[in-house]
């Protein structure tokens, strides 16, 4: 496919990072993500020996206990030039507590702003003739800047959005609170399950209210909490993960 | 040993009422999006932001030095300034003054460092009767309360409790809820309290140390009400309220209505520094716990705070719990950085009650880094006896099993294969709180991993 | 060792290394009809409203139409005379029956409406709070952009006591409706003098 040329990227050396539960529940996320990649010419590897940033276990409060997967999180991931995982709250994560910060070693990139940063890409010659919700997931959106947050002033841009806006026929719905937590939240999810699911509804309600048919993020995670809310509501509305849509995938029955 | 009250167990009793936690999560949502509104009209809001930090950074940075500053050039002013290193000594002193001055009646104006104190029960005890003059204040004190929020002390209460609680306590037509009705009887009420009061009690917002004097915003003139008409006026202010000049106050008062209301400022913005002829006032320096946190340099910027209430009403946790299953003076995301240095064991599960969504640090004028303070407050936590020890097992069994790639491989796929018959036995115990209102993902045939041995390879 | 010993020493214990100070903020002037403009929109937004006038005349006969001449009127502006005369007033507890109070502002901010009022220009430092209305005259070329152009201007320890007024006195305590009129002013009328 010749538009490839028009980003103009040499071959590079770049770490697919799957997090563990999209490893294990949400193969289709990965495998969209991995395709994805490959179709913009990137040489992309993925290390079999990969787990889990220990994430979970840092932001539960037990650091300590994460250590193991950070170590072998660098041994997987030490030499490459790049990382690339389709979760802003991994690659936050990686980024804060495990990869060094003077500049030397692997940069990692969430997938959205891989794609808008560093291969800068302005075509994806795909369509998704749906109704689409765009949940703003916290991590990518304050912790990496993938878009700016609705409390600062200053020049409005969201990178996963301006990805999704080159995708033909897909309807961008606009929500009421357009990045208000869905309160996942990874042990929070459980530990304070009432809080949890009652801002899951509340977020689900703003999208369905607009008429979506699909909800997508750039964090499987949120996007787990939703389904399983939408799912126990037998509602017809579906998440995909944006790597599904921006890989030209239709939506799963 | 003392139980204390999980924040998830509190939050679920205010969850029992679905209506009641909309009203209240769209109520401070509005707030919020005032916020924005004001926010949004002025370009240089990032920079106020910045500098706001960086006048407090110089605060902390030289409090000893400021401190001793305030207190020569208040002094000079004809202030009488008092130190107290805890809630006790401060109350102490109030109560000393009222013996002094022969204090009979009182009024107060909000000062959450009061509360803090517990000041009014103090004076209770002591047989004063403490008149509450912010209506917010009045309408919780009616109704045997603490403030819910540290700008809306009487958010959680809607008009027709508020009707009630009048109706009982001002004699109000039996089922009004007027808004301009009720505050038209507190007004008269409160008119003839201000009258009578001989003794003032105030906050202070901003304590100014090269010109020694103190700024307190309201409103409703509610403080300037009090002190103006009472002999005595004394002013309680916790002591990193401090700022070096008062051309910073341009800086705080730009950032400090728009962020709390939406408003550009507050009505009444009083700066006091010598009593009028005749009259005495007095300024309380309190400590309480600020030398310690102070010492903490993980979580010394929370000492940053103006007390504008921005991360209450953007927190989607305290929107939907409110403020009391905080269980603390200072509820919402700031309350929870404060509130374990004051006492670890008893709000343990206050840095938890948050999902790290960021939000309270973005919207903060004095950009306090709240969310990773709680993450960091979870590390001290964990660390020096957790409570909940399912937990800590269960935290320390995913870590062996995703720090193995072997195990990693061998419990994804056992529990894969285990869910498709029963949901309940994932590794993490307590699973079930997420299966209670939410479906489990489908189970996929194989994981990305097997996928990617098959087709890349 | 005394609390204050106690505590300074503490803090010198605690206290993080030394950081600088910021310089102050300041901003271009703007346009003297769009400072008027955006005060007045401020001052509405605050439950205030502004009046712009040519000649100070113009006060007593808006004052005339508005408030009833027997209730008690205190004027501190020269030109305008009231009904109560503020120097038979000692004990501010006797201004409890004042209906309107006109005071002079001394510098105006145009991004919130706020006017400062030193103490000199109270008369009583409850005046402004006790009476029923407040009405205050500001002169347009007392105008300036914000808070850091009025920081620049004023001296905020001279005398005693000063005061930004803003607005009337409001409350949005309950279920945040918000009603003008809570302990003081239940209105506020700003007369912008521009020549």
């Amino acid at each position: 496919m010749s538009w490839f040329k028009t980003c103009n990227i040499t071959l590079m050396n770049v770490g697919l990072f799957i997090p563990c539960y999209v490893d294990q529940f949400y193969p289709s996320a990965a495998i969209a993500s991995l395709e994805l990649l490959e179709k913009f010419g990137v040489d992309v590897t993925y290390p079999m020996d990969q787990t889990c940033c220990g994430q979970p276990m840092a932001n539960s409060g037990y650091e300590q206990y994460g250590k193991d997967a950070g170590e072998l999180f660098m041994k997987n991931f030490g030499d490459f030039e790049y990382i690339v995982a389709p979760s802003g709250s991994c690659t936050l994560h990686v980024k804060e507590h495990l990869l060094s910060h003077d500049g030397t070693g692997p940069k990692i990139y969430e997938l959205c702003e891989f794609l808008t940063d560093v291969l800068k890409v302005e075509e994806l010659h795909v369509s998704f003739p749906h109704r689409v919700g765009f949940h703003s997931s916290c991590h990518g959106l304050r912790g990496l800047h993938l878009a700016k947050p609705s409390e600062i002033v200053g020049v409005d841009f969201n990178k996963p959005v301006s990805l999704l806006e080159k995708v033909s026929g897909l309807e961008l719905v606009t929500l009421d609170r357009k990045d208000e937590c869905c309160g996942f939240g990874g042990t929070f999810a459980v530990f304070e399950e009432g809080i949890s699911v009652q801002m899951g509804k509340d977020r689900l309600a703003d999208h369905l209210s607009k008429g979506v048919e699909v909800i997508t993020a750039a964090d499987m995670s949120c996007l787990m909490h939703m389904e399983g809310l939408l799912k126990r509501e037998k509602s017809p509305v579906k998440i995909m993960h944006i790597a599904e849509i921006l890989n030209g995938n239709s939506i799963h029955s | 040993m003392a139980v204390y009250k999980t924040h998830a167990a509190a939050a679920d009793e205010f969850l029992k009422d679905e209506e009641r936690t909309h009203w209240h999560d769209d109520t401070l949502w509005h707030v919020r999006t005032k916020r924005d509104t004001a926010a949004q009209k002025l370009p240089e809001w990032e920079v106020l932001r910045e500098n706001a930090s960086q006048i407090k950074e110089y605060v902390l940075s030289h409090l000893d030095e400021l401190l001793v500053q305030f207190e020569k050039n208040a002094t000079a002013n004809g202030i009488e300034v008092l130190w107290a290193k805890n809630a006790q000594e401060h109350n102490e002193h109030v109560y000393r003054i009222f013996q002094e001055n022969k204090v009979k009646n009182l009024v107060k104006s909000k000062s959450i460092l009061t509360e803090e104190c517990g000041l009014n029960h103090f004076l209770e005890e002591k047989g004063y009767d403490v008149v509450d003059t912010d209506l917010g204040e009045r309408i919780i004190q009616f109704n045997d309360q603490v403030p819910s929020h540290i700008v809306m002390p009487a958010i959680h209460l809607k008009k027709k409790e508020i009707g009630d609680i009048f109706h009982k306590h001002l004699g109000t037509d039996a089922g009004a809820d007027d808004p301009q009705y009720l505050t038209e009887a507190a007004r008269i009420h409160l008119r003839e309290k201000f009258i009578q009061a001989n003794a003032a009690i105030t906050g202070v917002n901003f304590g100014i140390a090269e010109t020694g004097g103190f700024v307190v915003c309201t409103n409703e003139g509610n403080a300037d009400m009090g002190t103006h008409l009472a002999d005595v006026h004394i002013a309680c202010m916790g002591i990193e309220k401090l700022i070096p000049r008062a051309a910073d106050l341009g800086v705080y008062l730009r950032l400090l209505a728009r962020s709390a209301t939406g408003q550009s400022i507050t009505n009444y913005t009083s700066h006091f520094h010598r009593p009028s002829a005749g009259k005495k006032m007095y300024l309380i320096l309190v400590d309480n716990g600020r030398t310690e946190q102070l010492g903490r340099e993980d979580f010394r910027n929370s000492l940053k705070c103006i007390r504008c209430g921005a991360c209450m009403n953007t927190c989607p946790i305290y929107r939907r719990s409110s403020g009391f299953s905080y269980g603390s003076t200072v509820p919402g995301p700031i309350g929870s950085i404060l509130s374990p240095g004051i006492d670890l064991k008893k709000h343990s599960t206050l840095p938890f009650a948050s999902t790290l969504c960021g939000s309270c640090s973005d919207v903060c004028p004095v950009k306090i880094n709240i969310h990773e303070q709680l993450y960091k407050w979870r590390q001290v936590i964990t660390k020096e006896g957790d409570a909940q020890p399912a937990k800590k097992w269960s935290m320390k069994l995913a870590g062996k099993v995703l720090g193995s790639p072997a195990w990693y491989n061998f419990m994804g796929k056992s529990a894969r294969t285990a869910l498709k018959i029963t949901p309940a036995s994932l590794i993490y115990t307590k699973l079930n709180a997420w299966g209670k209102k939410r479906d489990l993902p489908e189970v996929p045939k194989e994981s990305f991993k097997e996928w990617y041995k098959k087709n890349r390879k | 060792m005394s609390s204050k010993e106690q505590i300074l020493a503490a803090v010198k214990k605690n206290k993080p290394d030394a950081t600088g100070l910021p310089e102050h903020l300041s901003y271009p002037k703007e346009e003297i009809n769009q400072l008027i403009e955006h005060f007045q929109q401020a001052s509405l937004l605050n439950g205030g409203k502004t009046i712009v006038i040519k000649r100070l005349e113009e006060i007593s006969s808006y004052l005339q139409v508005h408030f009833d001449k027997k209730l008690q009127i205190v004027s501190l502006i020269p030109e305008l005379k009231g009904s109560l005369d503020i120097t038979t007033i000692l004990d501010p507890h006797d201004l409890e029956a004042v209906e309107l109070a006109v005071l002079k502002g001394t510098w105006a901010v145009a991004e919130n409406a706020a006017i400062w009022m030193p103490e000199e220009n109270l008369a009583h430092r409850a005046l402004p709070f006790i009476a029923q209305h407040l009405a205050v005259v500001i002169e347009s070329r007392h105008l300036v952009r914000d808070m850091h152009a009025v920081y620049e201007k004023i001296k905020v320890d001279d005398p005693g006591y000063g005061v930004f007024i803003a607005g009337p006195s409001k409350t949005a305590d309950i279920e945040q409706s918000l009603v003008i009129g809570a302990h003081g002013p239940r209105s506020m009328t700003v007369f912008l003098l521009s020549e």
